[in-house]
């Protein structure tokens, strides 16, 4: 309900902080699951320095989207064409939650079962990211640094004067 | 709005516990949820509620700018450098079993060295875009550029 509120509001700033609130709903729903690491991550990353950017960059737009006119129909036709593919292809999805379904069957029990005797740490999630799948992570953090040089490169140019138009009178 | 009293007593408050969580998020890591990319955000998240109280000077003083891009590269590179070390040490690239005598010393080790990296570059970078954004608002309101009076005319 969150989401389509976010979804339909014209005010940008409204928009942001339903967006916070729903993924600080979301962050609550995934410790449920006692996903502690995604939690916090969406808590800390979603609901928290997600929302400062924004409303960064919402201090350098004006605050309300414009409305344009019309519909556009061959982008509705897109969307439900690949909604019902995508509907359609979910009906070939193993059961949820079985233990016999492919994603239990891979390197999962093996984590599980042999990241103490290995690492001697109880949280598998943090052997996982930095030890064995370490090189996913370095490339996550190059990914980050190139954002952040990204980032610089873009805004470190100082603004140009631009003509103003004169109010109509 | 160092004026507001409430908001510099709440903040004054606040800030040494985000960054002691942040900490304890970073290097308690292996034991409860956590590591490298919450702690690096948590604790770039007390240095920008510090720059909403204090204003960008104050916080850049307290970092200065060139530290903040210097870290930013130093996460990276300390982490690829504990991969070099492996192969250096006779292992394998990111293989940390090679780093100390007992391997799961060993292992933890190079989590917590990787994962410190990973919490380095992340805060910064958070640190660097808010930076950004915030120099930006200052600058396109010296040049005349303000969005919300654009708008106020269009309407």
């Amino acid at each position: 309900m969150v989401g389509l509120a976010v979804v339909f509001t014209r005010d940008l700033l409204k928009a942001t902080m339903l967006f916070a609130i729903y993924s600080l709903t979301i962050a609550a729903l995934f410790a449920l699951l006692d996903a502690g690491d995604v939690a916090l991550t969406e808590a800390a990353v979603g609901a928290g320095i997600s929302t400062v950017l924004i409303l960064a960059v919402l201090a350098l737009v004006p605050r309300h989207e414009k409305t344009a006119k019309g519909h556009n129909l061959p982008a509705l036709a897109i969307v439900i064409i690949t909604g019902a593919a995508l509907v359609y292809a979910s009906f070939d999805l193993p059961v949820f939650g079985e233990a016999g379904n492919p994603v239990h069957q891979h390197v999962g029990p093996y984590y599980i079962g042999e990241t103490y005797a290995d690492m001697g740490i109880p949280n598998m999630v943090a052997a996982v990211l930095a030890s064995y799948r370490s090189i996913d992570t370095f490339g996550e953090a190059v990914v980050i640094l190139t954002a952040g040089i990204g980032v610089y490169a873009l805004l470190s140019v100082r603004p140009r004067r631009r003509q103003r138009r004169e109010p109509e009178q | 709005m160092k004026d507001n009293a409430i908001l510099v007593v709440v903040a004054r408050f606040l800030i040494p516990l985000m960054m002691l969580f942040g900490l304890y998020v970073q290097f308690h890591g292996e034991y409860s949820p956590g590591g490298g990319f919450q702690a690096g955000v948590l604790f770039a998240a007390a240095w920008i509620l510090f720059v909403f109280i204090y204003g960008l000077e104050t916080g850049l003083r307290i970092i200065p700018e060139r530290v903040i891009y210097a870290l930013a590269a130093l996460g990276v590179l300390l982490y690829g450098f504990i991969g070099l070390l492996g192969v250096l040490l006779g292992g394998r690239y990111l293989d940390f079993d090679p780093l100390l005598a007992s391997p799961q010393a060993a292992q933890q080790a190079g989590i917590i060295l990787v994962e410190f990296g990973v919490g380095v570059t992340v805060a910064s970078v958070v640190m660097v875009f808010f930076m950004m954004f915030a120099r930006r608002r200052a600058e396109s309101l010296e040049a005349g550029l303000d969005p919300d009076a654009d708008e106020d005319i269009g309407q």
